[in-house]
């Protein structure tokens, strides 16, 4: 038996944008066994509850994550709405659903991005960082923001988006797909490409169900599910099938993004064409929240579960986030095993880690 | 339009002593452990169990309503994957629960506070 | 002088940010903002490293790390501060676990405003650090001179 020494690594690495530490136990170049330990960005933000009424806690939980940041505030308003009962009105349904989805397409090219870096394709990692910028620029015509902008209310939303911003957000993914159409090719069909991510890092089926893993990670895996089905937001009147893959291993995972680019680019043109037009962008609300809801959102890493319990003061009781990289932790570290030393960076960043997420 | 699923979600309370073969239930139907999540209201804690069915959506939930003294058996050696909820109870709630399977005994996020946001003694204490 | 001048190197930690200054900083270096354009090469390594961005706030885990990655760096050194979270702990400033700004930790020398941080604020803060560097740089190589070549701890 070859001996097993312990390599520590993270919290600060070149491959990662965010610290996370991995004890990993190897043998030779094989991990045995990765052990993480996180809690570098833990921050305590729950406990914000006792401090900042139900509205302003929108706030707090935007400011969960920097990429995600408008699906976390719509995931908490989604839950403060469902406890006080209330419809909110349907063109803000749909202004959330067109910023949710620009949201996942700047996320998954930000995560293809980086996993070009991650293999050493440089040139592939700044042509998906600068077709990213244009969905930017969407979401701060929107909003004003780039990345945190803050729109979602409890009870709806605070901006509009004109028709003519509509077109130019129409306009601006059809240059987007013809672009990530020659960035698809180069990740799915690329020789050097395929050489670092196919058959690295599998994860069978019955893996990601046991360890609960969410999001594109499992889909990957072939675990068909897809919370927007739960029909939030404006997704009852969008068509759409979760894009699975079987295989499991990292170019699936690849393959899956890349996917849901193409679909929420899909779903972007068919909530453009459904908008309604309506002045009333939020519906009031009066008095304070009383009772619990669990919320489940999709977001670009998959699940993320809200859970805010209110008992008739302004201050909610308990507000609790469980994001999807919490959930795909387990999974990550059953990944690891078996894999070479030199593919680990690349692995971490396959389950699309957002650690600020994970430890809010 | 697309077909919308939306089953109604079920919220069960239960006793500690029938946690584990709660879960043992929901393992074998097949539903995935979605989450655990701790809330200190009216000095006991509420521990919630969630599971997910993925193909149906149907979401489960258990609710244990304890004592800040009561020791709950952890769920580790049915779902390993629960380790880091529980881990994430301990540290931040100081609920008690034994045999976890990788304890990081408190040290999870490595916070200097004891229990933040578990009952408000032990803040004082420290 | 007769020495032969250099671009500093840039390092970047992030401390409890919640990603959005993050990905700012890393959009700066890709080309619709590129940052090299000022004379700074990004590293992953502290050893060489000369301006260190910290994003987000310190909390009691990641607070040893930042004083190790500033106490490798070499003398003279320049932080920058990016995003409201560093500079003075932001919205996360009453949670348990946030100790607050960076400067609770290591001398801070530029703050750049913003939730998030604007990838502009973060060129300027950028381009402030480069020529602080350079005088900084300057400095050291006068004190050196002037101490017949013992070696001296700058400023910072």
């Amino acid at each position: 038996m070859a001996k097993r020494s312990v390599i520590p690594y993270g919290p600060q690495h070149p491959v990662l944008p965010e610290p996370i530490h991995l004890d990993l136990v190897v043998e030779d170049e094989k991990v045995v066994e990765a052990i993480p330990s996180i809690g570098f960005i833990h921050r305590g933000l729950e406990s914000l509850v006792d401090k900042r009424d139900f509205n302003q806690m929108t706030y707090v939980a935007e400011r969960t994550c920097g990429i995600c940041s408008f699906q976390h505030g719509m995931g908490y308003c989604e839950a403060v709405e469902h406890i006080f009962g209330i419809e909110i009105p349907e063109r803000a349904k749909f202004l959330r659903t067109i910023w949710a989805e620009l949201g996942r397409m700047h996320s998954h090219l930000l995560w293809l991005g980086l996993l070009a870096d991650g293999f050493g394709f440089e040139n592939l990692f700044y042509q998906c960082w600068r077709i990213r910028e244009k969905i930017l620029d969407m979401q701060e015509m929107t909003s004003g923001g780039r990345l945190i902008f803050s729109v979602n209310t409890v009870g709806g939303v605070i901006k509009d988006i004109p028709a003519d911003m509509l077109r130019t957000i129409l306009s601006t993914i059809d240059d987007v797909e013809a672009e990530l159409k020659v960035v698809q090719r180069t990740f799915l069909d690329d020789y050097t490409v395929q050489s670092r991510l196919k058959g690295v890092g599998v994860l069978t089926k019955e893996q990601a169900h046991d360890l609960g893993c969410a999001g594109p990670f499992g889909r990957a895996s072939g675990i068909n599910t897809d919370m927007r089905k739960l029909g939030y937001a404006a997704y009852p009147h969008i068509d759409f099938e979760p894009i699975i893959s079987n295989d499991g291993d990292s170019y699936a995972r690849c393959e899956c993004r890349i996917g849901e680019l193409f679909q929420s680019m899909d779903i972007l043109r068919q909530a453009i064409a459904k908008i309604p037009n309506e002045t009333d962008l939020a519906t009031p609300v009066k008095g304070n929240p009383n009772g619990e809801y669990f919320m489940r959102v999709e977001q670009p890493r998959g699940e993320a579960i809200y859970y805010v319990k209110a008992n008739g003061k302004p201050y909610v009781e308990r507000f609790r986030i469980r994001t999807p990289t919490f959930a795909n932790l387990p999974g990550l570290c059953e990944m690891l095993k078996n894999t070479e030393l030199a593919d680990i960076g690349l692995l971490v960043l396959t389950i699309d880690p957002c650690i600020s997420c994970t430890e809010r | 339009m697309a077909e919308v699923i939306h089953p109604e979600e079920i919220l069960e309370e239960i006793e500690a002593s029938a946690l584990l073969t709660k879960v043992m239930e929901k393992k074998k139907d097949g539903y995935r452990l979605s989450q655990i999540c701790a809330a200190y209201i009216d000095e006991k804690y509420e521990l919630s169990y969630s599971f997910a069915d993925d193909e149906t959506y149907q979401y489960v939930t258990y609710r244990l309503v304890i004592d800040t003294d009561v020791e709950i058996p952890s769920i580790t050696e049915i779902i390993p994957q629960a380790l880091f909820y529980e881990n994430e109870m301990k540290e931040l709630f100081g609920v008690k629960i034994k045999m976890i399977s990788l304890d990081y005994e408190n040290r999870l996020y490595r916070i200097r506070q004891e229990a933040p946001l578990g009952p408000k003694k032990a803040e004082k204490a420290e | 002088m007769a020495n032969i001048k250099r671009s500093p190197w840039l390092l970047h930690y992030d401390g409890s940010s919640c990603n959005g200054c993050d990905i700012e900083v890393l959009a700066c270096l890709t080309p619709i903002y590129d940052a090299e354009r000022f004379g700074v090469m990004n590293t992953g390594d502290p050893m060489q490293a000369d301006i260190l961005l910290i994003t987000g706030g310190i909390n009691a885990q990641n607070q040893p790390t930042v004083k190790q990655l500033y106490e490798q760096m070499p003398r003279p050194k320049v932080v920058v501060a990016v995003g409201v979270c560093a500079c003075t702990g932001g919205v996360f400033k009453e949670c348990y676990n946030i100790l607050g700004g960076a400067d609770t930790t290591i001398p801070v020398d530029i703050y750049v405003p913003g939730c998030a941080a604007r990838p502009q604020a973060i060129i300027d803060g950028i381009v402030k650090a480069v020529d602080l560097f350079q005088k900084r740089l300057e400095e050291h190589y006068e004190k050196k001179r002037g101490q017949g070549g013992n070696e001296v701890s700058a400023n910072g």
